[in-house]
């Protein structure tokens, strides 16, 4: 049974995995990245303290991370099927990844740039910087070792979920999986499967470790 | 000329959860153009609070401040960022970028304002020359001792050529002889280039070094100021014997003996005055506490002595000390 369709079939799903993953966690950045910070600078003590923003925010966030991704895929098919144009497939799971992704990377930026040293942003201020400039130059360049850490996280999560979008016709390794694992008791196919995930998390999590401590200058 | 800091009547509450915190209670307060002014109370004072009511970090309850005549609490946003851009503040922590190197965080104020790139680098390589540390430019702030650190945030401070220079506890993290070179590179600066510094601090040896005119907060209000000089050599409130006396447990001791203070101020470091009163007089004195130093061959400091129960042997040392030109006073009155 080791034929070559077998191979190729999972050569090319580890890249479906790979496509659904990357593609997904840049979207949630896109979506999770401003609303980390907006979280920061809304907070009691964040430089422009907003209570209805922030706990607007702070709910939605919650609420969504509450929703246990499984669920979330069904619950949001119809708007997968009005981006998308269909419900099955690695791009239509993109669209759950996104919105499942995006609250935890919120939480991930926030807890990220809480970390910034507030004296630094103070000596920011004094020095006339915008609030702009403070969030780019000041919180997020000086909570990237942090924030690459976190994406690093982020990834391996994604990657899980992806794998459990297999289970409604999502496509890629986890797809595989279950298709031959659970329905057919091909049991080796699934260990390859999990082997190739683990060692797919496990390239991402060296990846990210190393590049984190590139980024790094405060230890020397 | 007008002070290039006014302050008026500045009270400042911070509003916690089920109480109220006045920080300041109405402060009024000029720092003269070119002065190094010190700003000098216990912890808990205010002063840290105050410092930050000059470039508005801290907005004042009630109270104007202006800084070149230019009401702060009127101004904008935007006008408000660009006075700030003239008025560079230093920590205690420093408050470096930990991610950026030397000369990057030079150039940081610079980016700010929209100064060109290789301008800035080249501004900051020469303020890092100015502060001893130009061959540090490519090294991380991670790498520095405390005292570099500061050299780094002084030629930060510097880059924008402000007219102002706060220093909120600049040496407060620093040991004695680092404290000594960054006071004297603020002195260097003050002359160099006339910025009015305002030192913020909590120990009286600070301000003795380098500050001409001084300001005694204690507990949210101004408990005294003047020149240095007369604020060091007969202080009038409680607060500023606190201050100067360096209040300790024997305060009480001394109260019941008769004491003196004595305040080195002209005399040379080379006639040893107290050992050459003892041979004359033939009594001996006790030194309760003595801190002199040498600056520039002139003794500089006080002493306390406790003097002999004889009145005579003790009028007469009084009249040796005054006579060398000491300034002397009973501290009996002192309260601790």
């Amino acid at each position: 049974m080791w034929d070559s369709v077998v191979v190729k079939m999972l050569v090319e799903n580890t890249f479906v995995t790979l496509y659904m993953t990357l593609v997904s966690t840049i979207f949630a950045y896109l979506l999770g990245l401003p609303m980390g910070i907006i979280l920061v600078v809304t907070a009691k003590d964040g430089l422009r303290p907003n209570k209805v923003i922030y706990k607007i925010l702070d709910i939605i966030v919650n609420v969504v991370r509450s929703v246990p991704f499984l669920i979330l895929l069904i619950l949001v098919i119809p708007l997968t099927r009005a981006i998308v144009g269909k419900a099955y497939g690695p791009t239509a799971t993109i669209v759950p990844l996104v919105l499942a992704a995006a609250p935890f990377i919120a939480r991930m930026v926030e807890s990220s740039l809480l970390e910034v040293d507030k004296g630094v942003i103070e000596a920011a201020q004094s020095m006339g910087a915008s609030l702009w400039t403070i969030i780019v130059k000041v919180m997020l360049g000086e909570a990237r070792t942090s924030l690459t850490v976190g994406a690093t996280i982020v990834l391996g999560t994604v990657l899980g979920y992806s794998a459990m979008a297999g289970a409604v016709g999502g496509g890629g390794l986890g797809d595989i999986a279950i298709q031959y694992g659970y329905y057919r008791y091909q049991a080796d196919i699934m260990w390859v499967t999990v082997i190739l995930l683990v060692l797919l998390v496990q390239v991402m999590q060296f990846a990210g470790t190393k590049l984190s401590k590139k980024l790094d200058k405060r230890i020397r | 000329m007008e002070p290039i800091i006014q302050i008026k009547n500045v009270t400042k509450t911070f509003v916690g959860k089920d109480n109220q915190v006045e920080a300041l209670k109405g402060i009024s307060l000029d720092i003269e153009r070119g002065d190094i002014y010190g700003i000098i109370g216990m912890s808990g004072a205010g002063k840290s609070t105050l410092v930050r009511c000059l470039n508005f970090l801290e907005r004042p309850t009630t109270g104007t401040v202006l800084v070149e005549g230019k009401d702060l609490s009127a101004m904008s946003e935007k006008e408000l960022r660009k006075t700030r851009t003239g008025i560079a503040m230093i920590f205690q922590h420093f408050n470096l970028l930990m991610q950026r190197s030397v000369l990057d965080n030079v150039c940081f104020p610079m980016e700010i304002v929209g100064v060109k790139k290789a301008d800035a680098r080249k501004r900051a390589l020469e303020l890092l020359r100015i502060v001893g540390l130009e061959e540090k430019a490519r090294s991380y702030p991670a790498q520095l001792s405390g005292g570099q650190k500061q050299r780094v945030a002084i030629a930060r401070a510097l880059a924008n050529n402000p007219g102002i220079l706060l220093c909120d506890e600049a040496t407060s993290a620093l040991d004695p002889t680092t404290t000594k070179s960054i006071l004297q590179l603020l002195q260097q600066i003050n002359r160099d280039f006339g910025i009015t510094i305002v030192i913020i601090t909590h120990e009286m040896a600070v301000v003795q070094e380098i500050c001409s005119r001084v300001a005694i907060i204690d507990n949210g209000e101004l408990a005294e100021s003047g020149t240095v000089e007369e604020v060091f050599t007969s202080p009038q409130t409680a607060a500023a014997k606190r201050l100067v006396f360096m209040v300790n447990p024997q305060a009480k001791e001394m109260q019941s003996k008769r004491c003196i203070r004595i305040v080195f101020s002209e005399n040379s470091s080379f006639e040893p005055v107290i050992a050459n009163m003892v041979l004359e007089c033939k009594t001996p004195v006790n030194i309760l506490m003595a801190d002199t130093k040498d600056i520039g061959g002139i003794a500089h400091g006080q002493m306390i002595l406790q003097l002999p129960e004889d009145e005579a042997a003790a009028s007469k040392m009084i009249h040796y000390l005054r006579e060398r030109k000491l300034t002397v006073e009973e501290v009996d009155s002192y309260v601790g």
